[in-house]
């Protein structure tokens, strides 16, 4: 298995961009509902900064050292913004704004000064290039597998199980931080951990996306699961598959358009958003535009019942109470006429007569739950 | 080389006079982001100008920066909308609708940028100077197009102080004073595009945001009026950009973004620092003036107290009771009172430790501490 995919270059191509997509919005699920979403695009751009200076002290550009100076970064990131939020002299948000571009301009500038003619190249940290990744390996087994696969895969499994032994209490931080500290979960700690994981996914993608590109794996997958279910186990399955399946049909796409590999994986993120965010079965745009017109209309027959219930002994009866009347009375068009009355009739709360509409005894029962509510408990 | 003579130089002044541009425009509107919470609001909508740069380009079939500079307002004004779209119409909150909208705009313009990239032109190597600034690229047509923009940003700005201020400050009231708010909101949302447009062929789409958010933050450390800080940021921006760009024409090779962020980073520091009345340093100062004022009182009253139960106005207590009593070191705080005349070293034989006692003063003052107490109680 080895030895075929160290023969195939697209394979570990794809293979290393769908690991960062899963190994990414495993974390990203938890970032994302705990709205810290913007905190892992500071750390994404401020990693440069550590990959530089660990870079600068060791000359390696990766490896276990550089992850864990990627690492220690993304916290320095974190650690900076929440101290500058605690002086209260600036809002948590500007804080954001503050910490991570001065530290990426300062990675930048290292860049600028000291590598320039080295690996490491300015657009290579920003965009980062997946498509050359098979020339960078390691011998896996006796076949040279490319080295940001190796290393992904490692911090894909790694995050896995954190995903997996904390489950409980990372769901529990994340959506009650005040019961979390009461049963003894330290959800700072959690939390600190979880970004310092990020950071170091990050570093990891590196190579193949990008700093700027791997925030799309982070963000986007959680985001668009999270507009398809309530639950948090399918939320994270939903978004490994998305993450995932970006990277095979980005892939395919750069190669047919001659683009940006990874731009394409982190623009196909953006297609799977944009579908979930129209078509999702709950919340869903058209989901949503569907259920409120089923309300509308759900609203009309209670109006149509009511009015009918009362004129239907009145004098004016006759009149009041045929098709034409809710034109004019309640003021619908035909079209809003037709659809109210075939879903009344539907569901059986109306009869016709010629032009005359009557009340069900299951329209009246409706009727009566509208105006005398206090009736329905006797009856029931 | 002298900075002066370096102004001189054509190319300096160009770039000189752009950034001074954008340091104006960012620290104007950035003011308004900061105040109303928009501040990544600006990270957005600058990476969103990549797509729209290349747009512009494919657009203009050529590196134009009119048509570069529409294409980046265009994509940044639609990610602005996006994110208003996701966050109304979704159950995402604001972050995460930023988050996507930024690193979605981005990849496609990515994208783009490599799909430019591949089909050739000379243009491309001008396209990806767009991801962190290069000063030295820019020509004085291309300030003419900036001061329009940025002419036209400030004249609006100004127009509608009134309106801006008050839907900054106070939504409520400004809806039921019958202020357009909803159009107020889109227009200072679109005009932080706007600012970042300006700022894009200097700093780059990647870094612009610190151009909206610092000049605004370290201004609002020395003042509390609006007025003041929106000059002060764009005071602030001008002088950030100016030294950034000219340090980075003057050194070739540096991008020009980075050493602009730097700049107005480090005016962001000093202000969090030695703001009066708010900086660290200052509210550190206070603090410890305070305490100390504090301690100056407990061991004045101590004193007080040690004389009456003893009745002995005149009471020399030994330091060493002091000491013990406070749980500290009073040295310095009995140095600090003697300094003022309160207190007064005697020398308490056959005892060969040091003692203290109150002068007349001293009294006086623990007796108006004491009293003052007693009301509170």
């Amino acid at each position: 298995m080895i030895a075929a995919l160290a023969s195939d270059i697209p394979l570990q191509i794809i293979l290393t961009g769908a690991l960062v997509g899963a190994a990414a919005s495993l974390l990203g699920t938890f970032l994302v509902l705990r709205g810290s979403s913007m905190l892992a695009d500071a750390i994404s751009h401020s990693i440069v900064f550590g990959i530089v200076i660990v870079w600068m002290l060791t000359g390696l550009t990766s490896g276990p050292l550089q992850v864990l100076g990627a690492a220690a970064a993304g916290l320095l990131t974190v650690i900076l913004t929440e101290g500058l939020a605690r002086t209260r002299l600036v809002k948590a948000d500007a804080a954001i704004g503050l910490v991570f571009p001065a530290l990426f301009a300062a990675g930048v500038l290292l860049i600028n000064v000291y590598a320039r003619d080295v690996h490491l190249d300015v657009h290579a940290v920003l965009l980062g290039e997946i498509a050359f990744v098979w020339l960078d390996t390691v011998t896996v087994g006796g076949h040279e597998i490319a080295r940001a696969l190796v290393t992904i895969g490692a911090l894909a499994v790694i995050n896995a199980a954190f995903v997996t032994l904390f489950y409980k209490e990372l769901k529990i931080a994340t959506f009650d931080p005040a019961l979390a500290t009461a049963l003894g979960f330290a959800p700072g700690l959690l939390f600190y951990g979880l970004l310092a994981l990020t950071s170091a996914t990050a570093v990891a993608s590196f190579d193949a996306v990008g700093a700027i590109l791997f925030i799309a794996f982070v963000i986007v997958p959680p985001a668009a699961a999270i507009l398809v279910t309530d639950r948090l186990w399918l939320i994270l399955v939903i978004g490994v598959a998305i993450g995932a399946a970006s990277s095979v049909l980005g892939y395919h796409l750069a190669v047919a358009w001659d683009v940006s590999i990874g731009g394409a994986m982190a623009m196909m993120t953006g297609v799977f958003f944009a579908a979930a965010f129209l078509f999702a079965p709950r919340y869903g745009l058209l989901a949503r535009e569907i259920a409120r017109r089923g309300e509308r209309l759900d609203t009309d027959c209670r109006s149509l019942v009511a009015h009918l219930f009362n004129h239907e002994k009145g004098p004016a009866a006759e009149e009041e109470n045929t098709t034409r009347a809710l034109r004019e009375h309640l003021r619908w068009d035909e079209a809003r006429t037709e659809r109210v009355l075939l879903r009344s009739l539907d569901i059986g709360f109306i009869a016709h007569e010629g032009k005359r509409l009557r009340l069900t005894p299951k329209g009246r029962a409706e009727a009566e739950a509208i105006f005398e509510p206090w009736r329905r408990g006797g009856r029931a | 080389m002298n900075p002066l003579a370096l102004l001189g130089d054509y190319t300096i002044q160009t770039v000189a006079i752009g950034a001074a541009l954008l340091g104006a425009v960012g620290g104007v509107l950035g003011t308004f982001a900061v105040l109303r919470r928009q501040s990544l609001l600006g990270d957005t909508l600058s990476h969103a100008a990549l797509p729209g740069i290349c747009l512009g380009y494919l657009w203009a079939g050529a590196r134009q920066l009119e048509s570069l500079l529409a294409g980046a307002f265009l994509t940044g004004a639609l990610a602005a909308v996006t994110v208003l779209v996701i966050v109304g119409r979704s159950r995402l909150k604001t972050d995460a609708a930023l988050g996507v909208v930024l690193s979605v705009f981005f990849a496609v313009g990515v994208v783009l940028l490599t799909r430019i990239q591949q089909t050739g032109g000379a243009g491309q190597a001008g396209l990806s100077s767009f991801l962190f600034g290069q000063a030295a690229a820019m020509l004085r047509g291309d300030v003419v197009v900036m001061g329009s923009l940025a002419g036209a940003a400030l004249l609006l700005v100004t127009a509608f102080w009134k309106e801006f201020k008050l839907v900054t400050f106070d939504r409520d009231f400004a809806a039921a004073a019958g202020l357009p708010v909803a159009a107020l909101d889109l227009a200072l949302t679109v005009m932080i595009a706007l600012a970042i447009v300006v700022g894009l062929q200097l700093v780059g789409v990647v870094l612009m945001t610190a151009m909206i958010v610092a000049p605004a933050v370290a201004a609002r450390q020395w003042t509390h009026r609006l007025e003041a800080t929106v000059l002060l940021a764009a005071g602030f921006g001008i002088v950030a950009g100016v030294s950034g760009a000219v340090t980075s024409a003057a050194a070739a090779g540096l991008a020009t973004g980075p050493v602009i962020v730097l700049a107005i980073s480090a005016i962001v520091l000093v202000s969090l620092l030695l703001a009066p009345g708010r900086g660290i340093v200052w509210t550190a100062l206070a603090a410890r003036a305070e305490r100390r004022r504090l301690r100056g009182r407990q061991v004045l009253l101590t004193l007080y107290r040690l004389a009456k139960e003893h009745h002995d106005p005149a009471y020399p207590a030994e330091k060493g009771t002091l000491d013990a009593y406070h749980g500290t070191e009073t040295a310095g705080v009995l140095g600090r009172l003697e300094a003022e005349g309160l207190v007064r070293p005697v020398s308490h034989p056959p005892e060969p430790t040091p003692h203290w006692k109150l002068t007349s003063k001293g009294r006086e003052r623990a007796e108006d501490l004491a009293s003052s107490g007693e009301e509170r109680r």
